[in-house]
């Protein structure tokens, strides 16, 4: 398994190396060196020279990929796109455009991202695999037939509108929760609350009909009939013998996400005020803050693929058929 | 007891001690923090820069106008602004001196004073914010200026260190601060502007530059003071003196801003130290000051907090205002001890409906009001005048309005041939009518009651209300565009504009010379939906006059870009001012401020050399008589020459809860967090009314729950004692 491990982080490699390359292709074609400094610098009073100064101590200045001016291997290495990509490779990303140290902003942020990315995952693992549970269970009834229904509507709505939604009700009409914020410690359990229920209802639609599916797909093979010819109740037939087989696609699903908890929600820390890595992103993009969008990016990336190399160890630990070569 | 009952209740126990609970389930705010007397304030964008020498933005100057104390302000309640001293002792004299450096008269010629000079003496006593910068041991040594690696490993935000300091104020303070505009690492926004007044900073910037290259890699302090510069001196502990080029009374005015505030070497010192730089811990993010707050938690994702400066000095809130302020309240307070509030809390709310909302609440104490909520907010009575709506009055509420010392307009490019005219007479006033034609075609107050919910009013010249230099009534109507009837402004007709258009060379929209139709191209960023039906708007204006408005969409570097090079037509912008004097506005159609070539801020490029001359008499001119009437010869060729088309000054609407109080808003003063009070008690009652939890729902839910699931379980049931033979069909 190691060999198999060492060979897959040796393969993410040039992926990470394309994936920075195209990051900084579309960053610059939207933004210049000379617009950068100017968001940072300000609309009024900016003259030339500052704009000069600005770029120089940042290491703006040079070219963008190839330095025709420079003597043989610097034609490459001494341009911005080098000089910006090496250092991320160990990990050390710099200070953002503004000045902050990006690694401590990510540290301090990376909290709230998890405080509410774990629970939604956890909770929504488990409300999705029981709702599709019982759908299959319940099966060509009524109650299938109804929650498919419920499935499709609530996987048509934006996530924007429960989010509006939950604020309305939960916070503003019956004043249970705060409508937004951040607390730290035990005192963060009030402000989690309701983007914990929005996350999981969020996607409560698509997971749950996605995993009916593969139950239902399950419920068709002969080991199910064996079962049941045994005289096996039907919810232990579901509970111990599907759930368990069922386990690679819900892997597949599930394991890929766990390290871009990390990296939180857009949508749902900006509504609520949560200071994680979604809404530093956001900021990051608005304030055309290359160093951390690169630095953003080349995580969100990295996770990625920590991530699919997890899923792959996990399918041995539920099927043993599975081996890692 | 079955263990289902059990669980029951341990959850209505906890529900009712939650309900018992003093504070509402849905505050934001620590439980202790209830009835103190701190303020909740919103932010919404992270500043960027916090040391007074970089921070411009008004997101940024709202904390450092509370915590820095530049030596004058201005007078909190009296309109127009009046400044005052603040940390000075008076307002400071100017003197004049020619090439001789002979004193001169007060009333000396412009073109005969080579240099100003501005004396500045504060007054004793003063004491700075505790900080660690400052702290020394027993033997009178610094305690944290060469801190050990081993040191800062226990270190990660400022209050990590355990000793603070003192000391007063001094005139070397704000010597040291003035220097700091030309530190080679460091970018004020203000350097270019004031390296052309203030003698020798850019010489200064030179020689600082030459000495942080001779530093050795590993020392990151650059002591100003032993670096002398010729424009500033320190006279005596509590004076210093600032030599400006030539006669710029405006000095004054900047004078009142942090850039002028005081900043003490020892915390330059501290804060050079490359192991703090490497936490994050900078004069960029954590100020010292001897304003009435200190910045106590500095998390700009989540929250900022200022809190008392226990070391401010004695300041007292005005006993006098203008007529009204005091019926309004705004002297009940007068005489009394600065700052009212020991705590303010600013959250960052990004989105507009959770703050909205949170304010509604009485979670926030003032709001300002987005369009997507005036309705909500704001009715509109009798002759369009703004009041609260019946659902605001109820809750206390109270709305504030003022205009704001800003204006936006559309611009001509003046080097574009069509509008501008280029170099031909002939075809420089065909374009000067092609634009007042347009000027009177395009309904700004229409603009104003559609987009900006009534809020703001047309502009007739480039200077806003409240100015120096601003005429109402009959004599500040913009003649070209309108007409004065039965005492007040009437747009023109658009006959009058269809006949410009014909003298123009463009009869009914046509181009006489090529018979082909007039198309004119707007240069804009907007995006929004809100923003297409601004457009579509601004295209029907054009279309009264058969021109034909072709929207050019970019993103706003490109926009900006197109402005720098002078490759836009027609455009939309907008001006803060800096300070409240009309040069700050009559020098953005100033010829020698042109963007192109000169990257000044004249975005139109306008180039008159009447008015140029006549801008350079009315800048170093006080206020009077003879000032105004230069003032009104240039706004009278600017109407003639329509360099903009004059949009509107934008009204500030803002909420204000019962329970704040002493608020008389403005754009220019920042400091005002000091006069303001709160009724803590009164929030505190006010949010137990609003905000009782409403359970009902949950009992709702929880029924709803239990009688989905009774069929649920009876067809489970029903599943499960069915026998295998029922399956087989025979």
């Amino acid at each position: 398994m190691l060999n198999y491990i060492i060979r897959r982080v040796v393969y993410a490699l040039p992926v990470l190396i394309g994936v920075n390359l195209l990051t900084f292709a579309l960053f610059f074609v939207v933004n210049t060196p000379d617009d950068m400094a100017r968001m940072q610098l300000g609309i009024k009073y900016v003259t030339p020279e500052a704009i000069e100064k600005w770029k120089a101590e940042r290491g703006y200045n040079k070219p963008l990929l190839f330095n025709a001016e420079a003597e043989k291997l610097e034609k490459l290495t001494s341009t911005i796109f080098f000089e910006k990509s090496v250092a991320m490779f160990v990990f050390d990303f710099g200070r953002s455009d503004d000045g902050r140290d990006i690694a401590h902003e990510i540290r301090s942020r990376m909290l709230p991202s998890l405080a509410i990315g774990l629970p939604v995952f956890v909770l929504g693992l488990v409300v999705y695999i029981t709702l599709a549970l019982l759908m299959v269970f319940f099966r060509a009834t009524y109650i299938d037939f109804w929650g498919v229904v419920v499935c499709v509507a609530l996987m048509s709505i934006s996530t924007l509108f429960y989010i509006i939604v939950g604020q309305f009700l939960v916070s503003k009409l019956w004043h249970w929760v705060p409508i937004s914020g951040y607390g730290n410690g035990a005192d963060a359990a009030k402000f989690l609350l309701l983007p914990v229920i929005v996350g999981v209802i969020g996607n409560v639609g698509s997971s749950a009909r996605w995993y009916r599916t593969v139950f239902l797909e399950e419920m068709n093979k002969e080991y199910v009939r064996t079962a049941r010819a045994k005289g096996l109740p039907e919810r232990l037939v579901l509970f111990k013998h599907v759930l368990r087989n069922a386990m690679i696609p819900i892997l597949t699903g599930a394991v890929v996400v766990v390290p871009l908890l990390f990296l939180g929600s857009l949508l749902i820390e900006s509504f609520f005020g949560i200071p994680g890595l979604g809404s530093y992103t956001i900021d990051a993009i608005n304030s055309q803050d290359f160093a951390v969008v690169r630095a953003m990016v080349f995580l969100g990336s990295m996770l990625y693929i920590v991530g699919l190399i997890l899923t792959d160890i996990s399918y041995t630990l539920v099927d043993p058929r599975v081996r890692l070569n | 007891m079955d263990k289902t009952v059990v669980a029951a209740w341990m959850l209505m126990s906890l529900l009712l001690m939650a309900a018992c609970d003093r504070q509402q389930w849905n505050s934001p705010y620590a439980e202790a923090d209830a009835e103190k007397n701190v303020s909740y304030s919103v932010f919404s964008e992270r500043p960027k820069h916090l040391d007074p020498v970089q921070s411009y933005s008004s997101n940024e100057i709202q904390f450092t106008a509370q915590i820095y104390e530049p030596p004058l302000q201005y007078h909190y309640l009296k309109r127009p602004f009046t400044l005052i001293p603040a940390t000075a002792q008076e307002i400071p004299a100017v003197k004049y001196f020619d090439a001789h450096d002979r004193l001169l008269p007060h009333d000396a010629r412009t073109d005969e004073i080579v240099y100003s000079v501005y004396e500045i003496s504060i007054k004793p006593g003063i004491l700075f914010q505790p900080h660690p910068a400052f702290a020394i041991d027993a033997s009178g040594n610094w305690l944290y200026h060469r801190l050990s690696r081993e040191a800062l490993k226990s270190v990660f935000v400022l209050s990590d260190f355990a000793q603070t300091g003192t000391r007063e104020l001094l005139a070397e303070d704000y010597v040291y601060q003035i220097k700091r505009l030309a530190h080679p690492k460091l970018h004020s926004p203000i350097y270019g502007l004031m390296v052309d007044y203030i003698v020798g900073l850019r010489i200064y910037a030179d020689t600082l530059k030459q000495v942080e290259s001779n530093l050795p890699g590993s020392e990151t302090f650059l002591d100003l003071r032993n670096y002398e510069m010729e424009g500033v001196q320190i006279i005596d502990r509590y004076t210093y003196r600032v030599k400006i080029k030539g006669k710029y009374p405006q000095f004054l005015y900047w004078l009142a801003m942090p850039f002028f505030a005081p900043i003490p070497w020892e915390a330059d010192r501290f804060y050079s130290q490359k192991g703090l730089m490497e936490k994050n811990i900078t004069l960029d993010w954590y100020p010292v000051g001897t304003g009435p707050y200190m910045l106590t938690e500095n998390n700009p994702n989540l929250r900022m907090v200022l809190e008392r400066n226990p070391n401010f000095h004695d300041e007292f809130y005005p006993d006098e205002g203008m007529p009204g302020d005091a019926e309004r309240g705004l002297l009940i307070d007068s005489g009394k001890k600065l700052p009212f509030i020991d705590k303010v809390v600013f959250t960052r709310e990004k989105e507009s409906i959770p703050r909205w909302n949170k304010f509604l609440q009485g979670y926030y104490d003032a709001s300002g009001i987005g369009s997507d909520s005036f309705d909500q907010a704001v009715q509109m009575v009798g002759q369009g005048e703004a009041t609260i709506t019946d659902e605001m009055a109820a809750q206390g509420i109270r709305l504030e309005t003022t205009v704001a010392v800003s204006t936006y307009y559309m611009g001509f490019n003046m080097l574009d041939p069509v509008v501008g005219g280029g170099n031909d007479p002939r075809a420089q006033e065909s374009a000067r009518k092609l634009r007042q034609a347009i000027s009177i075609a395009v309904d700004y107050e229409e603009y104003i009651s559609i987009f900006a919910n009534g809020r703001g009013i047309p502009a007739h010249s480039p200077i806003s209300p409240g100015i120096a230099g601003y005429r109402d009534g009959q004599e500040g109507i913009n003649p070209v565009v309108y007409d004065w009837v039965n005492g007040q402004p009437q747009r023109k007709s658009l006959r009058d504009a269809k006949e410009l258009l014909r003298q123009a060379g463009y009869p009914d929209g046509i181009d006489q010379r090529t018979g082909a139709p007039l198309i004119l191209y707007f240069d804009v960023t907007a995006r929004s939906a809100e923003d297409r039906s601004k457009l579509d708007w601004m295209r029907k204006q054009f279309q009264k006059l058969n021109i034909q408005l072709v929207v050019r969409s970019t993103d706003y570097n490109r926009f900006q870009d197109k402005i720098r090079k002078g490759n836009a037509q027609i455009f939309e912008w907008g001006w803060n001012a800096d300070y409240p004097d009309p040069e700050n506005f009559l020098f953005l159609l100033y010829g020698p401020q042109r963007k192109v070539g000169n990257s000044g801020e004249n975005a139109v490029n306008y180039d008159n050399a009447a008015y140029n001359l006549l801008f350079d008499r009315m800048k170093n001119m006080e206020d009077g008589e003879e000032r105004q009437s230069i003032i009104d010869e240039m706004v009278k060729i600017l109407r003639y020459d329509a360099p903009w088309l004059w949009g509107y000054h934008p009204t500030d609407y803002a909420l204000y809860h019962a329970w704040y109080r002493n608020i008389k808003p403005n754009r220019v003063s920042n400091n005002s967090l000091k006069y303001f009070k709160i009724d803590a008690d009164l929030r505190a009652k006010k949010q137990r009314e609003w905000n009782e939890p409403i359970l009902w729902p949950a009992v709702l839910v929880c029924i709803v729950m239990i009688v989905g699931l009774i069929p649920a379980i009876m067809t489970y049931l029903r599943y499960e004692s069915r026998t295998a033979t029922k399956n087989i069909s025979i």
